[in-house]
């Protein structure tokens, strides 16, 4: 099908509601994205008609909902173009997928004096995971600069591998910036000195194609809600041969093989990290989202987002000091600026009274806003359904705010 | 004038504003007109920060009254920082413990005191009703043990 972004809209009721008696402008997709009716549908025929636990259930419902489940697993897989459907985990979301590879990675591999790697744009659920575990294990934690034009210092990051980096975690596409990390570069170079590499798809997945054994990374996470899914659910990648020598992360149900009083051997990839009843609604809901973005044409998708950035980035920089802080050269759809001198709170208070929706504060990322001297940014993010018109609405917001805030 | 009457003397002057840019507006004014914290005060044991924004808040108590000056780094919470003080600031440990403070709620800016904001209010509010709570126990109690 073409891409009609009329049609497109129409796929999202939650478009047509009003905000302070206007009409909504949704650009906080960064946070979390707004869900088509497929995804909601999917959700309420699920719990209308088929709801059962998964997994060794033998009555006809349990069965069913076991296939959709494993389904969904499938589809992720093939989504991401992994190798195998063991590769693929089903978590709650980035954070927790970030967390289990910490943990379970850290516990088996990083050892006193090694070294992990991370930028100095990564989101507080890339940093904190890890100096946790660098505390735990006696390992340190080094923190590669960004450039001017907030861009990875790739010099530096090279200089910075060594035989001593176990891994290194670096977020694909920065949610403050919206910079697209060099990914393919970094798996290479951190390969090459036999260092394993993290990559937080979490700001990619609804906007770039992702092609994973093309990529060569080592782990690989995102959240369903920042892709149109649902909330809770998400999907750990990760290498079989690693998996394999990962310890559990969290232990119960599912992920055992057998259980004695006096030892426990666990279930087989990929249940072996899926303790507990998984969220199996959302995990079908993250189907039918992907399913969605393949209809529509991830590439199609993103050349219409980038169509609106781009209008966005040109008209709000024709505004007499505004500081746009996603000045990287290859960026996706999160625009980050600030009027000069002036909180950002105080700006999107006022923009949010035009029923425009738009994030501020430091965006999860603390060490940015001291890296840029502010104390937090207002972030504009763009998704599938937004459009130049939503973009004039918003830039006559910033306008307005500017003539109240610094007349 | 009590708490109550200067809620309504609030009340009534946002009852002049038509929509929402009017009073925020005022807001801004009345953020540029707080009286700002001595520099002295603006020390980090007396910063409330939120995700959002940040408050500080300095308490004294002279003869029997609590004065509070306060400052933000974001002239909309301020505006609403200047409001709460004229309301508080200058009040018995009582009063100020008192306080229903619906005021706000009824000037329509209720979303600028949500918890979920996070823009340092509501803790900032906290915060006055326990100087009062300390300065009670501290100068009210002995003041009884030594009647």
């Amino acid at each position: 099908m073409g891409f009609d972004i009329q049609n497109v809209r129409g796929n999202f009721p939650i478009l047509r509601r009003k905000v302070y008696e206007k009409q909504l402008v949704y650009l906080d997709n960064a946070a979390t994205t707004q869900k088509p009716d497929m995804v909601i549908d999917r959700l309420n025929n699920f719990y209308s008609y088929e709801n059962s636990n998964v997994h060794r259930g033998i009555h006809h419902l349990s069965q069913e909902a076991t296939a959709c489940f494993e389904e969904a697993r499938d589809y992720v897989q093939k989504f991401l173009n992994a190798h195998s459907r063991n590769e693929i985990i089903f978590t709650r979301g980035t954070t927790e997928s970030i967390n289990l590879v910490a943990q379970s990675f850290g516990r088996k591999f990083i050892n006193p004096g090694d070294e992990v790697l991370i930028s100095q744009m990564e989101h507080h659920s890339n940093i904190v995971p890890w100096q946790m575990i660098c505390e735990e294990r006696g390992a340190r934690l080094l923190v590669v600069p960004i450039t001017e034009s907030a861009e990875l210092n790739m010099k530096a990051f090279e200089k910075m591998l060594s035989d001593k980096t176990r891994i290194v975690a670096i977020t694909h596409v920065s949610n403050t910036l919206g910079t697209i990390n060099p990914v393919d570069i970094i798996v290479k170079l951190a390969h090459r000195v036999g260092a394993r590499v993290l990559i937080d798809g979490a700001q990619a997945i609804a906007h770039l194609p992702i092609d994973l054994q093309n990529l060569d990374c080592d782990f690989y996470c995102f959240s369903g809600h920042k892709v149109y899914g649902p909330t809770g659910i998400g999907v750990l990648y990760g290498k079989v041969e690693l998996l394999e020598e990962m310890l559990p992360y969290q232990c119960g149900g599912e992920m055992i093989s057998e259980v004695t009083f006096e030892k426990t051997t666990f279930n087989e990839l990929p249940y072996k990290f899926e303790a507990g009843t998984p969220n199996i609604a959302g995990a079908l809901g993250l189907h039918s989202a992907l399913l969605y973005l393949d209809r529509l044409g991830i590439r199609q998708a993103a050349a219409h987002e980038d169509e609106v950035f781009k209008y966005a980035l040109d008209k709000l920089g024709q505004i007499d000091q505004i500081i746009i802080y996603s000045r990287a050269q290859h960026k996706t759809t999160s625009l980050s600026f600030n009027l000069k001198g002036v909180h950002p709170y105080d700006v999107g208070s006022i923009i949010d009274k035009f029923a425009v929706a738009v994030r501020t504060g430091h965006l999860c990322t603390q060490p940015l806003t001291r890296i840029f001297q502010v104390p937090g940014f207002v972030r504009a993010s763009f998704a599938v359904y937004n459009t130049t018109e939503e973009v004039d609405i918003f830039i006559n917001a910033v306008i307005q705010a500017k003539s109240m805030l610094m007349s | 004038m009590t708490i109550a009457e200067k809620e309504l003397v609030i009340r009534e002057e946002f009852e002049n504003f038509e929509d929402w840019l009017e009073k925020y507006n005022y807001l801004i004014e009345m953020g540029k007109d707080l009286p700002l914290i001595d520099e002295k005060y603006k020390i980090k044991s007396n910063l409330i920060s939120g995700c959002q924004s940040s408050v500080w808040l300095h308490a004294e108590y002279r003869d029997g009254k609590i004065y509070f000056t306060a400052d933000s780094d974001a002239v909309i919470t301020k505006g609403i920082v200047n409001l709460l003080i004229r309301v508080l600031s200058g009040r018995t440990a009582d009063e100020i413990l008192d306080a229903k403070l619906d005021f706000i709620d009824e000037i329509g800016l209720k979303e600028h005191l949500s918890p979920t904001r996070s823009n340092g209010l509501v803790s900032m509010i906290k915060q006055m009703k326990l100087y009062a709570l300390a300065f009670k126990a501290k100068y009210e109690s002995s003041e009884r043990e030594s009647k």
